[in-house]
């Protein structure tokens, strides 16, 4: 074999500056397949990353030092407790609604999936999903109202004497990010639990794991990337909660959030470099939170959730 | 013992179902009174209205102007419909089947839309919209919302397309097929499912759009929601009726759209599916 | 050697029974194993046999009849509480844990002291042989290695019972045969009672005691190897087991349980195996018994033949229009003219079922 290698003819057409520049290209991956990608890219480009940079631009030239470089926005921001504030208020609606939404999805999506009639049930809980915090924020004002439905069914089973106070509060905003977030946690947490090989779980059974043991050494362990990314995914909707914090909160008190900040310093100052200072926090804290979950599950197991080929 | 944990089981099962019929009631509660209302004639304090009417639709449509607000979302949903499948599924066909350097950051500034909060950049791009005398017009309105879209259908479509094995297409080459009759004769055929899944994704969530609509709309050119959205929002001006008349034809509008996504669609993809572009 | 068999004396299946919705998937199976045992519940797929495993080992309820470890009925318990050991088909090993984790975890429900765990795993390993990759997780084994994996797992916490559900049909041919081997060495070592299902009459014959043979969801047969694949006792048994050639036959004379009928326009000589009355006989046989001979009672010409080696199979059709699988130890090209004869005692006669 090496030995009909030495004798090769040595004019063999090895040159590499023969090969032109599209083979040259193309070996990196680079042809005209790739270039499909280009008009999306500069999509992206132009209406993401252009917007985002020269907001970020933006806010870095407050309208009061009449657009001259400094960091006069953020420094207000962080200096105006009633601003910065904001921040907290977000996080103290976002987290514990995130989580809820995340802890009831789990042993409901647990059950579900031993379900023939799966269809039915996600069916109905797409539509709130689909329906959006806007309709979900006016059907709740009717419903949970101090004469709607749910006082006056309370009321009359003599559950409580007068009418419980549920919107234009925290608690309603807070329930309104449960009734359009955990539909999308619990679809998102069961097509996960539906991807994990049920023969695991079988296996696990026919070693001797009762429920719990089988919860916790098995579906918890390769469920957990998922609960990550639900986590993050439906964090992202909580956190840049608008229309029900105004509309079923009490915008400019306990549920004045972040987004309502950003929207009044653009929208209702005009100060659009506050405005765009505003909303570059806002996504820095939602990164340092995506950032924080996955970090902390990146020691989780992250493979396929099936035992073995097949 | 046995017994114990069989009672446990069994308990543990009804908390379960408990929770469920709960959150479906309230659900239920929230839809119907918003229906119930919005063919009442008046409704105070008592189960339910003194009376029926539908003349809430007709004051709804004229002092809403829903008529035009209904032309214009269909409007940009149909163009962000064409615009995300013009962007979208060639830029997923690309990202499914090369490999190439600095993919990696591809992905990334695809995924950061999806994950962003939709003020951090809406906010921005309407002011670079506005710069661009975009602002406020139904363009503008289109090309906002045509942002997550363009994601969100390249990342339904990449697993999508991975999962077709590519040895169909060398072999479509290896019998003759040129670029255009392999495009037409196997790409399609194949493709055409998850577009179809993709596409009317696109078009549920377009619907249901808030924030960058909110952000970048002028008065001629609001979606439905966020026409709903103002007219919540200065609920008192205008009979609560005419209000809720308006969320029952936007909730009629996006469960027709939903009817249709669930014709093509698994219910779970319908938010399941952004879950691969974390993944990756 | 610490792994060994826990003491029981026998397993009985007393006229177990499961439905689904109208469908009958299994017909009131009894059966009895003593221990170990090694059984295998051979059939083709559809024929209840992954459902009866399933009956079980639990991850099924039954829907009539009763299952007995000695005196202590086990029907009605939970998978986890029957202590029974499982192969999977896909393995089923749990792809966040080491080799070493996964094959512990059966100790670790039991909350054995790490020690003892530890030792056991070892040995285990030590079994399979697979000490060296311990710490590796599934993923990152071959096929016949976590395949091993989950034959220790099943093993370690010393099972009276281990259920395997057709262990082997993920894997590749050459593979099959040493897992074959494999098995039934660790079978030899540990000597626990093991239920086999497979849909492979030969890996059935090489590894059972005996074989229990279903079809539709009935107990057709039970015998050992052997027997069974001397003497099938109905027809679809025969054919499940080799006997390619089914003939349909006309009984003629009988005497001594020989019996002579037509084929066709041949006369040929058999067994009768199964009692019946009725000129309808079915006669099969192996290819293998089908050999060219210049006083075969058939005549037939060569559709094809292939050689194997040593000799030729080869597919042969008569003037009738039947289609006969032979074996042949001269080469034989297609369009040959042959007589083709069977001893006697190697045609087995059944009785021919109204379809």
């Amino acid at each position: 074999m090496s030995a009909a290698m030495e004798r090769a003819p040595l004019t063999a057409p090895a040159a590499p500056d023969r090969v032109s520049l599209s083979q040259r290209l193309a070996r990196r991956g680079l042809d005209v397949t790739t270039l499909l990608l280009m008009p999306a890219l500069l999509f992206v480009l132009a209406l993401f990353v252009y917007p985002a940079l020269y907001g970020f631009w933006l806010s870095l030239h407050p309208m009061n030092a009449n657009g001259v470089f400094g960091f006069g926005n953020y420094i207000s921001f962080f200096s105006d407790r009633y601003v910065y504030g904001t921040i907290f208020t977000t996080l103290e609606l976002a987290v514990p609604v995130t989580l809820v939404n995340i802890a009831l999805s789990v042993p409901i999506a647990l059950r579900v999936r031993h379900l023939r009639k799966q269809r039915l049930l996600t069916t109905i809980l797409i539509i709130p999903v689909t329906l959006g915090t806007v309709l979900t924020a006016q059907g709740m004002l009717n419903f949970y109202g101090p004469l709607g439905w749910f006082n006056r069914i309370l009321m009359t089973l003599h559950v409580i004497d007068a009418p419980v106070r549920l919107v234009h509060n925290f608690t309603g905003v807070f329930l309104s990010q449960i009734v359009s977030g955990f539909p999308f946690c619990f679809m998102l947490i069961l097509s996960y639990v539906s991807g994990i090989d049920p023969s695991l779980e079988q296996a696990a059974s026919m070693l001797g794991a009762g429920p719990a043991a089988r919860f916790r050494h098995i579906l918890l362990p390769l469920l957990g990337a998922g609960l990550a990314i639900t986590f993050c995914l439906a964090f992202v909707q909580a956190f840049s909660v608008f229309p029900s914090a105004v509309l079923v909160g009490s915008p400019s008190g306990p549920t004045r959030v972040i987004a309502i900040a950003a929207y009044h310093a653009a929208y209702e100052q005009y100060d659009y470099s506050m405005g765009s200072a505003i909303a570059i926090i806002m996504g820095g804290v939602q990164i340092i939170v995506v950032a924080i979950v996955m970090k902390a599950s990146a020691a989780l197991y992250r493979g396929p959730a099936a035992g073995g080929k097949g | 013992m046995k017994i114990e944990s069989e009672i446990a089981g069994k308990l543990w099962r009804i908390a379960i179902w408990a929770l469920v019929g709960f959150f479906i009631i309230n659900l239920t509660g929230i839809i119907l009174s918003v229906v119930v209302d919005s063919l009442g004639t008046s409704w105070f304090a008592t189960w339910l209205p003194n009376g029926f009417t539908t003349s809430w639709y007709s004051e709804s449509w004229s002092s809403f102007q829903l008529g035009g607000v209904l032309v214009v979302t269909l409007e940009v949903a149909g163009a962000v419909l064409i615009g995300s499948a013009l962007l979208g599924v060639p830029a997923a066909y690309a990202l499914a089947r090369r490999d190439f350097p600095g993919k990696k950051l591809v992905m990334l500034l695809f995924v950061l839309p999806l994950i962003i909060p939709p003020f951090t950049y809406g906010i921005p791009l309407a002011s670079v919209l506005y710069q661009f005398g975009l602002g406020g017009t139904l363009t503008g309105v289109i090309l906002a919302n045509l942002m997550p879209s363009v994601p969100f259908v390249i990342f339904i479509l990449v697993p999508f397309i991975e999962q077709i094995d590519p040895r169909v297409e060398a072999a479509a080459r290896v019998f003759g097929a040129g670029t255009w009759a392999l495009f037409r004769t196997v790409m399609v055929p194949l493709l055409l499912p998850g577009i179809l899944a993709a596409l009317v994704l696109v078009l549920v969530r377009t619907i249901g759009l808030f924030e960058l609509t909110f952000l970048t709309a002028g008065p001629g050119n609001q979606t439905l929601v966020v026409a709903l959205y103002y007219s919540v929002f200065a609920a008192g001006m205008r009979a609560n009726q005419t209000i809720d008349a308006m969320a029952v034809i936007y909730m009629v509008t996006s469960l027709v759209c939903l009817i249709i996504a669930l014709r093509f669609v698994d219910p779970t993809q319908i938010v399941g599916r952004s879950k691969k572009s974390a993944a990756h | 050697m610490t792994i060994s068999a826990k003491n029981f004396r026998e397993l009985r299946l007393e006229r177990m029974r499961r439905d689904f919705g109208g469908l009958n998937a299994l017909k009131d199976i009894s059966l009895t194993i003593k221990r170990g045992e090694f059984i295998a519940l051979l059939g083709p797929s559809g024929c209840g046999k992954s459902t009866a495993l399933n009956c079980l080992a639990g991850l099924l309820p039954l829907t009539g009849g009763s299952i007995w470890v000695d005196d202590n009925r086990i029907d009605h318990l939970k998978p986890e509480d029957r202590g029974f050991g499982m192969v999977f088909q896909n393995y089923a090993l749990f792809p966040h844990m080491s080799l070493r984790k996964n094959i512990g975890f059966g100790l670790r429900m039991q909350k054995q002291p790490q020690a003892v765990i530890d030792a056991k795993v070892e040995e285990a390993l030590a079994l399979v042989r697979l000490t060296k990759q311990a710490d590796k997780l599934p993923g990152q084994i071959s096929g016949g290695q976590q395949q091993r994996v989950a034959i220790a797992r099943a093993i370690v916490v010393e099972p009276p019972l281990v259920l395997m559900d057709e262990p082997l049909s993920n894997l590749d041919a050459k593979l099959r045969l040493e897992m074959r081997a494999e098995i039934r060495r660790i079978h030899n070592m540990i000597g626990c009672s093991t239920i086999y299902v497979t849909h492979d009459q030969d890996e059935a014959l090489s590894l059972a005691d005996r074989i229990v043979v279903l079809r539709d969801g009935e107990v057709r047969q039970v015998g050992t190897p052997q027997e069974l694949y001397a003497r099938p006792a109905h027809a679809d048994v025969a054919e499940f087991m080799g006997y390619r050639n089914l003939l349909k036959a006309e009984a003629e004379t009988e005497e001594n349980g020989r019996l002579s009928m037509r084929v066709g326009t041949a006369r040929i000589a058999g067994l009768a195996v199964e009692p019946g009355n009725g000129r309808d006989v079915i006669a099969a046989l192996r290819p293998e018994d089908l050999t060219p001979s210049t006083d075969g009672p058939i005549a037939a010409s060569v559709i094809s033949a292939e050689y194997r080696g040593r000799d030729f199979y080869g597919l042969a059709r008569t003037q009738d229009g039947m289609e006969l699988w032979f074996r042949s130890d001269i080469p034989v090209q297609p369009g040959e003219a042959l007589r083709l004869g069977a001893p006697a005692e190697r045609v087995l006669v059944y009785p021919a079922r109204a379809a």
